[in-house]
């Protein structure tokens, strides 16, 4: 048996690095607490060198220049932390969540499909810093033995069986992490050391330090013995960021939510999963300012806490980029009103599409692309205006409505042995004789003009719109279609097929006066309801 | 200053290197696969939609442009392609579209209020790609608007489909694209035929107190004439498209051609149970 343990060291800085990449290779310092308590409980060895202590109070770190501040975020420490078991999880199935810093992975029967225990480890420390992590890693048999090695050894540490106690030796003892009072006791004894804390005696231990020294005495051997505790699997994608100062514009907003894209793609990438939804949270802060209401009109309604968007995906996706062009795309559409003081984004995990194209096929859209393109249209001219038509379940003239447009791959096979062409099988399917019929089309007049009839024992003689007047010389109708009388989008329509001359139509097209307004077929009907007459649209 | 031809001809190419590969070079143009368009006699004279190049259709209003594009629409998507329809005056139809036998499922609908957002939504569909048949649909459009669009905009949408499997039909009422369209061809609206029922089947059709007029009329189609105006397909492609199809066809010259065709009515009104003819018809 074999255990691998992964420690994060300075975890809560980690964390806020993750977040926030821009300050690797700077100093940095963590505060925690509430004003004027605040306090320094984390730094890097560039603050260090810099002056500043953990311990130190905001006044006291506020005189150092040159060293980025934060606040201490549990939400991005959760975040990290998930991340860090979802990592464990693409090594091993067996997994312990230790401590918010620390998890232990059972390697039993893992070398047939990783290979060694080094390849193991190279392996894990190589997903870690996928991750933005720099790690510990330690391999041990026993499972205590690899946690204390890898919080007390930098890098990655091997130790044999047989040499548990040798190698635990030159730790200190606050590795074994002893309640305060026992740390106390131990170094006023002199015991600093894992190996002096071993070399003495168990029952005189026990006499004096009860049943926690002789814990510590074992673990000091690397001679205990425990089970591993599973940690559930729960496979939740979500990022979180809360920001000091809060966001107005959609530019840096998008610069952090490609930060967490990113993060939320690696971690699906490692599940060999990809986003089939994207949801946002946005937490708001301050209302952006409004114009005043004029008097006597209504206050306006108070502002929403929260921003939410959800961005279904026709196929699940995993690049980082192309999701964030889609988001921004999305909140351009919808901007939030307010400033953003807190981002969250889960991700619906799927199973990545698998696609595989044909030497015969001809190439269809990609799916991704083709998302983006749509987003874009969506963003130009209307998310309701962009999409497939689907006709409806109702005799209604012209209903329609619009759907994603989700296009069947082409699956046309062509066989090789009969000599098949492209251009043969295309031509021999477009042969089909059922589909070689012209038919009129009607071009429609989106909202309806509406026209002036002059009747002449029911028949119409005479049209106006649009400021024209023609002659109707020729016309079929009128055909009577009703319905949806019980409901309050009833309909009842008289429509007629005619044949419109405009009294100066042959002017008209030579000066290109006004192009919609020229001879033609034209339908027109007459709304029973509104006891109107309205031009449908014109036959082309 | 270069002495000889030679000596300017590599200082151009000096001048051009590493963005133009060989400026001097011919490019023999590819040979363009042609697609029907759905009704036989353009698939006649024109030899159909070149992929990789620009159609223009153009002509007033009534001259059957529409009816060319559902024919073309209804062709492609029966074959599982991806369309996209962009709608400068959101004109299109798509119940009776459906009719004609467009799969909607495959067909993107782009519908715009300007011209501008017309041209901006072809231009994100051309550069995409992956799309098997994209219509710019400007019938609607002012001429005078569609005149003083920048050359430019014709040129980026030749150059984005070529090479590619895209048909790109601009419909319009007069033709812009000068030398950027493959295919320019002019349609004209000819006679309206109307049919009449015959006074004998009428005087059958008595039901109850409702009495038929003395004769009913229909739209019946539409005669639409057609006219190639200009022609880069190769004339070879034109003949082997036309095989099987016509033994005496006509011959590669590109100008001075003509058709005439038929779009019938959609004979929807006597398959919906629900439309009750009320009266006749008349003649004004």
């Amino acid at each position: 048996m074999a255990f691998a343990s992964i420690y994060v060291p300075d975890f809560i800085l980690q964390a806020v690095l993750c977040a926030e990449p821009a300050l690797r290779g700077r100093a940095v310092a963590l505060w925690d607490g509430t004003p004027p308590l605040r306090s320094v409980v984390a730094v890097n060895d560039s603050a260090t060198q810099a002056g500043i202590e953990i311990g130190m109070t905001e006044p006291q770190a506020a005189q150092f220049c040159g060293v980025e501040k934060r606040n201490r975020s549990r939400t991005c420490e959760e975040s990290l932390h998930i991340a860090l078991l979802q990592m464990g999880r693409t090594i091993s199935p067996r997994i312990e969540d230790t401590t918010l810093d620390t998890i232990v992975l059972d390697l039993t029967g893992l070398h047939r499909f990783w290979g060694s225990q080094e390849k193991i480890a190279r392996e894990l420390a190589r997903r870690a810093a996928e991750l933005g992590l720099a790690v510990n890693v330690a391999i041990a048999a026993n499972i205590d033995v690899a946690l204390h090695a890898a919080r007390g050894f930098p890098g990655i540490t091997f130790i044999p069986r047989g040499e548990e106690s040798k190698r635990l030796g030159r730790l200190p003892v606050r590795t074994l992490s002893p309640s305060v009072e026992i740390l106390e006791t131990l170094e006023r004894w002199g015991v600093s050391r894992c190996e002096e804390l071993a070399a003495l005696p168990v029952l005189q231990l026990s006499e004096r330090l009860g049943q926690e020294g002789v814990r510590l005495h074992e673990l000091a051997r690397g001679a205990s013995v425990r089970s591993l505790v599973l940690a559930e699997s729960e496979m939740r994608f979500e990022e979180e960021i809360e920001l000091e100062d809060a966001v107005e514009e959609l530019e840096p907003l998008a610069f952090l939510l490609g930060r967490l894209l990113d993060q939320l793609c690696v971690r699906l990438q490692a599940h060999a999963l990809a986003a089939a939804a994207i949801h946002l949270r946005l937490t708001l802060g301050d209302a952006f300012e409004k114009e005043p209401p004029i008097r006597g009109e209504a206050p306006a309604a108070e502002a929403p806490k929260n921003y939410e968007k959800t961005m279904r995906l026709p196929v699940p996706m995993r690049d980082s980029k192309l999701l964030l062009n889609l988001l921004r795309l999305q909140l351009q559409a919808d901007p939030p009103q307010a400033t953003i003081r807190k981002i969250a984004l889960a991700a619906e995990a799927a199973r990545h599409r698998a696609a595989q194209n044909g030497l015969f096929r001809r190439n269809s859209i990609d799916p991704e692309k083709l998302e983006l393109i749509i987003a874009r249209l969506a963003n130009l001219v209307g998310s309701l205006n962009v999409g497939s038509p689907e006709t409806m379940d109702t005799h209604r003239p012209g209903a329609f409505r619009m759907k994603r447009f989700a296009p069947t791959p082409n699956e046309m096979k062509f066989r090789r042995k009969t000599g098949h062409t492209i251009a043969a099988a295309n031509r021999k399917a477009e042969d089909e004789p059922k589909l070689r019929r012209a038919t009129v089309a009607l071009r429609n007049f989106r909202p309806e003009w509406l026209a002036k009839i002059e009747l002449r024992e029911e028949r119409p003689l005479h049209i106006s719109f649009r400021g024209m007047r023609g002659r109707i010389v020729a016309a079929s109708g009128p055909w009577r279609t009703a319905g949806d009388w019980w409901q309050e989008e009833a309909w009842h329509h008289d429509e007629w097929d005619i044949y419109i001359r405009f009294d100066s139509g042959a002017l008209f097209l030579e000066r290109d006066l006004p192009g919609e307004v020229q001879d033609g077929l034209y339908r027109i009907y007459y709304d029973g309801l509104r006891r109107s007459w309205f031009v449908r649209g014109r036959y082309d | 200053m270069p002495r000889n031809f030679a000596q300017l001809r590599s200082q151009v190419e000096g001048a051009l290197a590493g963005r133009v590969a060989a400026p001097f070079e011919y490019r023999e143009r590819r040979a363009t696969e042609n697609t029907s368009t759905g009704i036989d006699e353009i698939d006649l004279l024109t030899g159909g939609f070149p992929r990789g190049a620009l159609t223009e259709i153009f002509g007033p209003a009534c001259s059957g442009r529409t009816s060319l594009l559902v024919s073309a629409l209804g062709m492609r998507t029966a074959q599982a392609e991806a369309c996209a329809l962009i709608d400068a005056c959101d004109a299109f139809d798509p119940c009776q579209a459906e009719a004609a036998g467009v799969e909607l499922k495959q067909l993107l609908w782009v519908r715009c209020r300007n011209i501008n957002h017309a041209l901006r939504a072809t231009d994100l569909l051309l550069q995409g790609g992956g799309f098997s048949f994209v219509c710019l649909d400007l019938s609607d459009v002012p001429r005078k608007t569609v005149r003083q669009l920048p050359l430019d905009a014709w040129f980026r949408f030749r150059r984005a489909v070529e090479n590619t499997q895209t048909i790109l039909v601009i419909i319009e009422q007069e033709p812009n694209a000068k030398t950027c369209a493959s295919l320019v061809l002019k349609l004209e609206g000819g006679l309206v035929h109307w049919s009449t029922a015959q006074p004998r089947e009428i005087s059958e059709a008595r039901t109850g107190d409702f009495a038929w007029p003395s004769f009913v009329r229909l739209l019946d189609g539409l005669d639409v004439h057609a006219g190639v105006v200009r022609s880069r397909i190769n004339p070879v492609s034109r003949m082997e498209f036309r095989e099987g199809r016509i033994s005496s066809a006509t011959s590669g010259s590109s100008n001075s051609l003509e058709t005439i065709f038929r779009a019938n009515a959609m004979p929807w009104r006597f398959t919906d149970a629900r439309v009750e003819p009320k009266l006749g018809s008349f003649e004004g």
